[in-house]
């Protein structure tokens, strides 16, 4: 594979839930700054397991084990705080989670108050405006921030969540199927936003919308029964894969 | 026509069987009604503004009222007095108590010390409340030398524990675990998640659990008998006796020319916990929303 400016990179990581079998098997990759990265497979191919390892999510399960390194700019995270992992590495999950009890405004800046940072009113009205305009929220909601986040559309509640993990400013979102709730509408938009964020913020997303991985992302990880069987430039991957189980997928002859 | 007949069997069944339902329905709320009835009926002619100011009779009115053929002078305001500052001081220490308590068990539910606490709990609330009222006069009367206000909220706050404590556990263990994740993901510890996230989340079902508490010691006599005991006038002092709503009633039985006024406070008593019943019912259904 050509060159990249590495962000974060899988070595040799493994993810177990039982003491028999791996969910996660040695995979080893290397994910580009700024850019977007998708990782599909069929159901159960350890897709979310994976992504949920790479913010130590499988910290809450005492039961999961993960083996290898995961490394963030060169330094391995399993062996980090989980907290400080958290705030730089933001997540996005399937179904829209905005906290129910919490108005729009109190969602975006859910991530300041839940890690007891204090904010002047004037930075909390800016972090607000900035956050929703970055994911073309703003428009929308800007007359009712006091509302519950919960009285929103589902495509609105996802853009929410999004803004309410860049509020932190992360270096990478990590996103597990943020469209499979919505309908095409409500999913071109994020596409768009996600395009658009690429800019600031690396992006590595789990979809099973092959489409959604052609338009969007500019490399593209295979995965199959736990295993990366082929990781490369989308494009490459999409017109020329280089494993009998890549183009069975790709031409829709498998899961 | 067979099928046709069948149909009409069936429906004939179905009947039928609506009205047996029925019938043991009503039969089975009878003996209800005619509690609330009866204690609706004899009770509510003695509610009068006197009978909420003022505070249970002295034994020499009494015999006055009744040689001369009065009605019984007086009313129940000690009681309902002594039973708020006792409900107020077993709430202080119960609710937040029971929280954390019911917080600590459910995020740690696979820890031997919760597991521990959570049966604790269990033991507890099937604990009888005599017994409780027995172990209270023992720690707390015996060394003060005396019954009074604050034997009678420990007794209670030690009632009310368990039920906060469930329902608070209960709540948060039934939260979908993304909103969880959801905050974890924010890089949120988990003392701030609870704070933030699940407790507010979780509001509802806490709050309905501190109403059936509530509702559930109001009335609650053989506890209070040990540590209370009773008192004839209003008083707001915390070491000394004082009275309460279900002693009173107890009081009123033992006295014949006061049997009257069993049916005012008990009325009193009823209207109290149906009154938090409702709330509590109307709020779950608000909040389930
Ligand atoms: N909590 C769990 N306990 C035990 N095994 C699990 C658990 N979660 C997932 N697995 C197993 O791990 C494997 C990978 O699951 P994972 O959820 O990562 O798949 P996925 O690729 O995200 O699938 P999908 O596309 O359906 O979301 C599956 O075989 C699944 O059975
Ligand atoms: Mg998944």
């Amino acid at each position: 594979m050509e060159k990249i400016n590495t962000i974060l990179e899988f070595n040799k990581t493994c993810v177990s839930y039982t003491q028999q079998t791996m969910a996660v098997k040695y995979v080893t990759a290397q994910i580009e700054k700024n850019s977007i990265t998708s990782i599909m497979g069929p159901s159960g191919c350890g897709k979310s397991t994976l992504l949920r390892a790479v913010n130590l999510m499988h910290k809450l399960y005492p039961n999961i084990r993960v083996e290898g390194e995961i490394l963030l700019n060169g330094e391995n995270i399993l062996s980090m705080n989980p907290i400080e992992v958290r705030r730089n590495i933001g997540m996005v999950f399937q179904r829209p989670t905005p906290f129910p009890t919490m108005s729009i405004k109190e969602n975006i800046l859910s991530g300041f108050t839940l890690n007891s940072i204090r904010l002047d009113k004037y930075q909390k009205e800016e972090i607000v405006e900035q956050t929703l305009k970055s994911v073309s929220l703003w428009e929308e909601v800007k007359d009712v921030l006091n509302k519950k986040g919960t009285f929103l559309s589902g495509g609105q509640q996802q853009r929410l969540c999004i803004a309410r993990a860049l509020a932190l400013k992360p270096q990478i979102l990590l996103m597990d199927e943020p469209t499979s709730a919505l309908d095409p509408i409500a999913t071109k938009h994020i596409e768009d936003l996600l395009i658009e964020l690429q800019k600031d913020v690396t992006i590595l997303i789990v979809t099973h919308n092959m489409g959604q991985a052609k338009r969007i992302s500019k490399h593209s990880m295979f995965m199959y029964l736990g295993e990366m069987v082929e990781y490369d430039l989308t494009e490459n991957m999409f017109t020329n894969p280089k494993d009998e189980r890549t183009k069975a997928y790709l031409t829709g002859q498998m899961g | 026509m067979k099928s046709n007949l069948n149909i009409k069997q069936r429906f004939f069944k179905d009947r039928s069987i609506f009205v047996i339902v029925c019938v043991f329905s009503l039969l089975s709320s009878i003996p209800l009604i005619a509690i609330l009835g009866e204690v609706f009926v004899k009770g509510i002619s003695q509610f009068s503004l006197s009978f909420f100011t003022l505070p249970t009779p002295t034994a020499y009115k009494v015999l006055k009222a009744v040689e001369q053929g009065l009605p019984i002078p007086g009313g129940i305001a000690n009681g309902i007095i002594g039973s708020m500052i006792m409900l107020l001081i077993a709430s202080a220490v119960a609710i937040p108590l029971g929280i954390l308590c019911g917080a600590y068990i459910a995020d740690n539910s696979k820890q031997r010390f919760a597991k521990f606490v959570s049966y604790l709990t269990d033991l507890l609330q099937g604990t009888p409340s005599v017994i409780i009222g027995i172990i209270t006069y023992i720690w707390i009367v015996i060394p003060m030398k005396t019954y009074s206000a604050l034997a009678g909220s420990i007794a209670l706050c030690i009632m009310m524990l368990p039920l906060i404590i469930r329902s608070t556990e209960e709540t948060l263990r039934i939260l979908p675990s993304s909103l969880k994740e959801a905050g974890l993901a924010l890089g949120a510890n988990k003392a701030k998640l609870m704070l933030k996230v699940q407790l507010p989340s979780a509001f509802g079902g806490i709050f309905t659990g501190i109403l059936l508490a509530i509702s559930r010691v109001i009335g609650e006599t053989a506890p209070l008998m040990f540590t209370a005991l009773g008192c004839s006038f209003i008083r707001l002092s915390l070491d000394k006796p004082i009275s309460a709503v279900p002693l009173l009633i107890w009081e009123f039985f033992n006295d014949p020319y006061q049997q009257e006024l069993i049916w005012g406070a008990s009325l009193f008593l009823l209207t109290f916990v149906l009154t938090l019943n409702l709330l509590s019912k109307y709020l779950t259904r608000k909040w389930k929303k």
